[in-house]
């Protein structure tokens, strides 16, 4: 660059390779798995080479997970929770910067504030709620007394209930309530000139108007790195999609969720040795989709990274 | 900053707001208060409601020596996975930001072990560590006690710290090195024809500049590190062996849903809430400062 440095450059391309052989060994080790029979994968020796049941391997871990079914639950979920947070983060920032009402920052807070707790440290509670989605609207009527009211004079028990377990509602919505995207409009609504508004609003522009037709298409790039990285997000969730799909044989579950009873541990079957050559194979087939999405979308994914943490 | 310019339809300006708040509502503060009432209540065996029974919850989770053990353990996880991930991440990323040629195949390369399933790699991780199949089981041969992670909590305790930050180096390689290509080229040139070399302008100039990111990544490390190793240690070790890698979110996980102890499980979540609480004030503090709307 500025100076000539062999020996630093040869260190620099040493540390580099090294780095990309890091990341390269355990995939490799993962397709070179998927390609072996049983009998060859529990020889214990390092198989560096791969055989040839790949396709085997790739059909029984299909059958065997029920792959078809679980992609398809994941990818409705991930399509879902980007598509929600996209939407509804530029909604929510268009109306806090755009607008003055009372309690605007009181809204602005109360959204800040779910940056703090993801969804990992408050499951229980949010798997209650999941159970009945509409339970904290009933809770709020039985103490205001409301229910009691509604009951003595129309005679019907109000007893709502909306079970969100086993839906793809359920697995969406949880994730959607946060403030990620919020922030990444409102920063970049703050940085649209004034004048853009007032220019729009001379020509008769009503706020919604405003939204879609100047508003969107400026902040396209937004919209393509915040669906990039919600898509990841939603797809490499874990934790929520394991609890909120307990009806494993009609819904099903997620892929990713799947995946552990491809090779059961001791609390699924007593230990045991797994068949690692179908294992493997389920695991590229997991692995993939989030793996193209980011080498097609690289530069959008990097950069909604670095926008949403900050 | 305020919009000088604005809508004055007040009614129309909330129903722009309306879903995201019902949707907060609905899934965060409601489950989060649930949280605190569970935390300072049991529920009648009997049924009948729940009863009030202050920080007793509190006292007995504190009281267990198993919490404080998976305490312990969530911060031993905490600082390796920091201290390793952070480290490979500032490492590759000093190399790539030399810009030598071919450095963007590198880049491309480095950033995927982030794009990787969490539970794919845990998967792949614990077929490669697997003591029956594969190099480990080469070498165990050998010696059967050099390596058994269902049995030595040590080695399981390993394994999930070193497939944590495999995916995770990724993740602050990113963040380093946006924050490396953020030097002004000017300043690097101008110490360079001071006569600074290569080594000398990273640590006395490129490495303190990135101190802000630097601090920034460390909590965010360490507030991910908490809730991001629950599908590694589901999958890899399910918590075991004898409970050697039973993290925070995997306890509450635990005792919430298989030992159905909601008031125990909400004291805990309401613990955890706390640390990321204080974690989270001290980054946003700081960001506060760095951001500029203009």
């Amino acid at each position: 660059m500025i100076e000539r440095t062999p020996l630093l450059n040869l260190a620099t391309y040493t540390v580099m390779i090294l780095g990309a052989f890091m990341v390269f060994v355990p995939l490799w080790l993962v397709f070179v798995g998927s390609t072996l029979t049983v009998r060859e994968i529990n020889i214990p020796e390092l198989h560096v080479w791969p055989g040839s049941h790949f396709f085997e391997n790739v059909q029984a871990a299909w059958a065997r997970g029920h792959l078809g079914g679980r992609l398809f639950n994941s990818l409705i979920m991930a399509l879902g929770v980007a598509t929600g947070k996209v939407v509804m983060s530029a909604l929510t920032a268009f109306g806090l910067v755009y607008f003055r009402f009372p309690g605007r920052m009181l809204v602005f807070w109360m959204i800040f504030i779910t940056l703090m707790l993801p969804l990992e440290v408050r499951i229980v509670p949010t798997y209650a709620v999941a159970a009945n989605a509409l339970w904290p609207f009933q809770s709020i009527l039985d103490v205001t007394g409301l229910t009691d009211l509604i009951q003595r004079f129309s005679g019907i028990q109000v007893a709502l209930e909306w079970n969100l377990l086993n839906s793809y509602t359920g697995l969406i919505l949880p994730l959607i309530a946060t403030a990620t995207g919020t922030f990444l409009y409102r920063q970049f609504y703050l940085t649209v000139p004034d004048e853009l508004l007032e220019a729009a609003r001379m020509d008769g522009a009503g706020p919604f108007r405003f939204l879609v037709e100047f508003l969107m298409p400026l902040s396209r790039a937004n919209m393509a790195a915040l669906f990039t990285i919600m898509f990841l997000y939603a797809w490499n969730q874990y934790l929520w999609p394991l609890l909120a799909t307990p009806d494993r044989a009609g819904f099903g579950t997620t892929a990713v969720v799947e995946l552990k009873l491809l090779a059961p541990t001791v609390s699924t079957n007593g230990g045991g040795t797994p068949d690692w050559n179908v294992a493997m194979a389920g695991c590229l087939i997991v692995m993939l989709p989030p793996l193209l999405l980011v080498a097609f979308m690289q530069r959008y994914f990097v950069r909604g990274l670095i926008a949403t943490e900050k | 900053m305020e919009k000088r310019a604005t809508f004055s339809k007040t009614s129309i300006g909330v129903m722009f707001i309306l879903p995201q708040v019902l949707l907060v509502f609905t899934f965060f503060y409601w489950p989060t208060g649930a949280a605190m009432y569970w935390a300072f209540t049991l529920e009648r065996p009997w049924g009948g409601g729940n009863e009030w029974v202050g920080f007793d919850n509190f006292r007995q989770v504190f009281a267990d020596r198993a919490y404080w053990g998976s305490i312990f353990r969530s911060l031993v996880f905490a600082a390796a996975t920091a201290t390793l991930s952070m480290g490979f991440g500032l490492l590759l990323a000093v190399a790539c930001d030399r810009g030598l040629k071919g450095y963007q195949a590198f880049r491309t390369v480095f950033v995927w072990p982030y794009a990787v399933v969490a539970p794919a790699a845990a998967l792949a991780f614990r077929f490669i560590f697997a003591p029956e199949a594969g190099i480990f089981a080469a070498l165990v041969k050998q010696n059967p006690a050099f390596w058994n992670p269902a049995q030595n909590g040590y080695h399981a305790m390993a394994m999930i710290i070193i497939c944590y930050s495999w995916k995770y180096a990724a993740y602050c390689f990113i963040f380093f090195l946006a924050a490396l290509q953020a030097i002004p080229r000017s300043v690097i040139e101008a110490s360079a024809l001071d006569g600074a070399g290569m080594l000398r302008r990273v640590f006395d100039i490129q490495l303190p500049l990135i101190t802000p990111t630097f601090f920034f990544m460390l909590v965010i490390s360490i507030t991910d590190s908490f809730q991001d190793s629950f599908g590694i240690v589901d999958v890899m070790t399910d918590g075991g062996p004898a409970k050697a890698t039973e993290l925070l979110v995997y306890k509450i996980y635990f005792d919430g849903f298989r030992g159905l102890d909601y008031s125990g499980a909400a004291a805990q979540s309401i613990v955890l809430m706390l640390i990321m609480m204080v974690l989270t004030f001290f980054q946003f503090r700081y960001i506060e400062r760095r951001v500029h709307y203009s």
